[in-house]
């Protein structure tokens, strides 16, 4: 399977669907600062890694591909919904490389500078991200 | 603190954007969806973390984070199993199994980091 990356695809996001994941994140991030705040780091780190915008992200993509199907004059609901959960299956391969970029974070920080402990572990999240699912197609 | 607020809702706000811009470009969706667990949110919180605090209690985030993480790896493997059964919408798939984020979560806090 090959993997592609196509500008065009932007524009079947529509504006105020930007405006939603911006909010969405905005707020999760903020209330992952309160929370630390109100309950300290241990707990606050745990939201880290709350789903907090992927109920918005998943229902856009049913959304985008129910639109695509009605375009072509099919009704779409159900393959609308495959496509959101390979969405989400990927999003469990992207969980082992968030799994490896705290476990980076949690080694490193305090030991080199925390500007390049941040970008290693994204480095690492990307990498192990990409493997898993490349194992995945192959098992 | 309203000023932070504000900073914290624009910069998680912005890399949440920029990580969903980046699963938009890319096919197929199987791929496009290792973007939905992308470090947005903790990348933000974790650059202000080590901007105004220190790195010890960047590590201390980073390591409940990996409980965290787990938990979104059963949240999102129960969403994409509720889904290709063709059990319920996106939208209730996804907050139905919120609780099982909490849950696991919450059970690792408990007999790890407590």
């Amino acid at each position: 399977m090959i993997v592609k990356a196509q500008l065009s695809r932007l524009k079947q996001t529509k504006g105020w669907e930007y405006l939603v994941r911006f909010v969405f994140g905005g707020v999760v991030t903020v209330l992952a600062g309160v929370i630390a705040k109100e309950y300290g780091a241990v707990v606050g780190g745990l939201f880290l890694a709350f789903p907090g915008i992927f109920p918005a992200g998943i229902t856009l993509v049913e959304r985008h591909e129910r639109e695509k199907k009605r375009k072509k004059g099919l009704h779409g609901e159900r393959r609308a919904r495959l496509v959101s959960g390979v969405a989400s299956g990927g999003a469990v391969l992207g969980s082992i490389g968030l799994v490896a970029f705290a476990a980076l974070g949690a080694w490193l920080f305090g030991l080199i500078a925390s500007w390049e402990v941040i970008a290693l572990a994204t480095a690492l999240w990307l990498a192990v991200s990409v493997a898993a699912w490349w194992l995945r197609l192959r098992i | 603190m309203l000023t932070e607020f504000i900073l914290r809702f624009v910069i998680g706000g912005l890399v949440v954007s920029l990580f969903s811009v980046l699963g938009d470009l890319f096919r197929p969706k199987s791929f496009a969806g290792l973007f939905d667990a992308a470090p947005s949110v903790a990348l933000a919180t974790l650059a202000l973390a080590v901007a105004k605090e220190d790195a010890l209690y960047a590590g201390i985030e980073s390591r409940s984070m990996i409980a965290g993480a787990l938990a979104l790896l059963v949240y999102s493997q129960l969403t994409s199993w509720l889904l290709m059964r063709d059990k319920c919408s996106s939208l209730v798939a996804s907050v139905a199994s919120l609780p099982a984020w909490f849950a696991v979560a919450f059970a690792l806090w408990w007999a790890l980091l407590k």
